[in-house]
């Protein structure tokens, strides 16, 4: 009977695995992530680009050959900015959605686990902070605090810790009483160490699933703020931040170079990320048909 | 069903308490006390200022500051603007028509054109339509809505010049079939960011009810398609459906601010950037609570209307 169970979770992941491969559109998001990830980190590398420096002849110049994208009003390279941009969003969306993580996890873990009035008091705030608009706090937040990268990342990471809480919450109300974590309380093991070693391994399929979510809507979330001026600010460029020039009507009707670029790099990514998750939480939810029939 | 409406509605109470807590303390965080704004005049003494500060209840302790500015809350004074000296109350309520005709508007839109997609989707499972559908809706939830609205106004309103960029009346004229043409490009903006998710979930739920003994007894008798399809599967659908848009309410405020800001809407979002952009705070606190409690009041319809649909989960809870 153990041999056997061993057997199956060893096969379950090897399969969750197999049917994450066959999702093409979860690979096609995967192969765009890397493609855009090797671009931003790589290229600028390389090319040696500059995104601060303005070129004096070449102020909001069209698309050209020494100019891929052309330039912005300050006559720096879009195509430049472009890349530093991306490296920008894409670390504020990581940067986040582990903080979400982190904070969320343990908060999720001690409302199930010890139960009582810290199931209450956790879990009633989570209510309250899910029945704000986020995006609102943020802006109050990062006004408060002053924007730039960094907050914008704090804020935008520690106002998603809700989802992982409560993902977390359920999981282990489903698991806490089950046999294996009752014997092993009775043979005495330290609280964290069943945690650690029963509860959260029993929750990780699902925290990865809801991590690629938090990532695209953070990477939203970022863009939106530095379009409104309260993000990344600038000479610091993030895809966001870039399109804030599109807000002047001149700029959004004569120069779509400057805004198109950013909003299709944004889609894709986000697109991206969120057909990974898919494809996850379809390899996943099979295993959960099988299993009803 | 009285007794259900009425536990909601006390459930609600202690969120509604949680949420004036929160944003007081995120008020305590603002730099600057009110004081060092009001009393940008050099000249003032270190009595003044202790006359003042006395006069505005800031020597107070804090649990006492929040209870007196909850209360004027409840009696609907949100305190006054440093930018324009109007009170809150009055700039807020100004402001909330416009954000709830939007958030309405393009929330009925979006049902209009998921619910009966999603139907197709799941009446023809991995169909090209089921593809094509939930491929464009994916994108559709993948694109910040700011980027819509951008695209919007270019093609409608740079390229083709058929519709307005921004505002809610043309100058001078307050009529219906202005506001409407206004209202086009932010509403199918908002629309277009949230059809994904309810497109799923119906597509998710009536996959499910299609194959539930009861359509298969309703086409067996000999029901018409369309009685199965509506009558059978949909109001069983429908559930699932009404609480993603529970979820979705928060959501929709959080993009109006965004698609406010874009089309020049005059709404709450709108006002709430020009507060931010000016650090007034009484402004940012006021519509803060109002837009919580709004969402707060969206939820507690949304859970009664869930009552109504579905006997069982009055009884339960």
């Amino acid at each position: 009977m153990e041999n056997n169970k061993n057997i199956k979770a060893d096969s379950y992941y090897k399969d969750v695995v197999k049917r994450f491969l066959s999702h093409k559109l979860a690979m096609v998001g995967l192969i765009v992530i890397i493609i855009e990830l090797i671009c931003v980190i790589l290229l600028p590398i390389i090319f040696n680009m500059d995104p601060y420096t303005s070129d004096p002849t070449a102020f909001n110049a069209a698309p050209s050959k020494a100019h891929f994208f052309g330039c912005d009003d300050l006559g720096r390279d879009v195509f430049a900015r472009l890349m530093y941009g991306g490296r920008v969003s894409l670390q504020v969306g990581l940067l986040s959605a582990i903080i979400s993580m982190v904070v969320g996890i343990p908060l999720g873990l001690i409302a199930g686990y010890y139960g009582g009035i810290w199931e209450t008091i956790i879990m009633r705030l989570a209510d309250i902070f899910m029945s704000f608009p986020s995006m609102i706090l943020i802006l109050v937040l990062v006004a408060i605090f002053g924007p730039s990268v960094w907050t914008v990342t704090l804020v935008i990471g520690v106002l998603g810790w809700t989802d992982f809480a409560k993902l977390m919450y359920g999981n282990v109300l489903t698991v806490r009483n089950k046999e294996y974590v009752e014997s092993a309380k009775a043979i005495g093991t330290k609280d964290f160490k069943i945690l650690v070693s029963y509860i959260i391994p029993n929750a990780f399929t699902p925290v990865l699933i809801n991590f690629t979510f938090r990532m695209a809507q953070a990477i939203i979330q970022e863009s939106a703020l530095s379009f409104l001026g309260m993000g990344v600010q600038p000479p610091m460029a993030s895809w966001g931040n870039i399109l804030y020039a599109a807000q002047s009507i001149v700029v959004l009707s004569h120069r779509p170079w400057l805004w198109i670029p950013p909003g299709i790099l944004l889609v894709l990514t986000v697109c991206s990320i969120n057909f990974i998750g898919d494809g996850l939480r379809d390899a996943l939810d099979s295993k959960m048909t099988i299993k009803k029939k | 069903m009285g007794k259900y409406v009425l536990k909601r509605l006390l459930v609600a109470i202690p969120t509604f308490f949680g949420i004036t807590i929160l944003v007081f303390i995120i008020s305590c965080l603002a730099p600057g006390s009110p004081l060092e704004l009001l009393l940008a005049d050099p000249m003032a003494t270190e009595a003044d200022r202790a006359v003042l500060e006395h006069q505005m209840g800031l020597d107070d302790p804090i649990v006492v500051q929040y209870f007196r500015w909850l209360g004027n809350m409840l009696r609907g004074n949100l305190g006054t603007s440093y930018r324009t000296n109007l009170p809150v109350s009055q700039m807020v309520l100004e402001r909330l028509g416009p954000t709830l005709l939007l958030t309405v508007i393009s929330t009925v839109i979006a049902i209009l054109i998921a619910v009966p997609l999603g139907i197709m989707s799941a009446y023809k499972p991995y169909s090209a339509w089921d593809y094509i559908s939930s491929g464009l809706s994916f994108v559709g939830a993948s694109t910040p809505t700011f980027f819509t609205g951008l695209i919007l106004i270019y093609v409608f309103s740079v390229k083709l010049g058929i519709l307005p960029m921004g505002g809610m009346y043309d100058s001078g004229t307050r009529s219906i079939l202005s506001l409407m043409k206004h209202l086009i490009l932010p509403a199918a903006v908002l629309a277009i960011f949230n059809i994904g998710s309810i497109l799923r979930q119906t597509r998710g739920s009536m996959l499910e009810v299609f194959q539930e003994d009861f359509i298969r007894t309703a086409r067996a008798k000999g029901l018409k398609e369309r009685i199965v399809i509506i009558k059978h599967g949909l109001r069983n659908a429908l559930i699932p459906v009404v609480t993603v848009l529970s979820t979705m309410i928060p959501f929709l405020f959080g993009g109006a601010v965004v698609a406010e800001q874009v089309f020049g809407w005059p709404g709450l979002g709108n006002l709430m950037v020009q507060s931010i952009n000016a650090r007034d705070y009484p402004a940012i606190m006021g519509i803060t609570v109002v837009i919580a409690v709004a969402v707060l009041i969206g939820n507690v319809v949304v859970d009664i209307v869930y009552g109504f649909l579905d006997p069982k989960i009055r009884e339960k809870r």
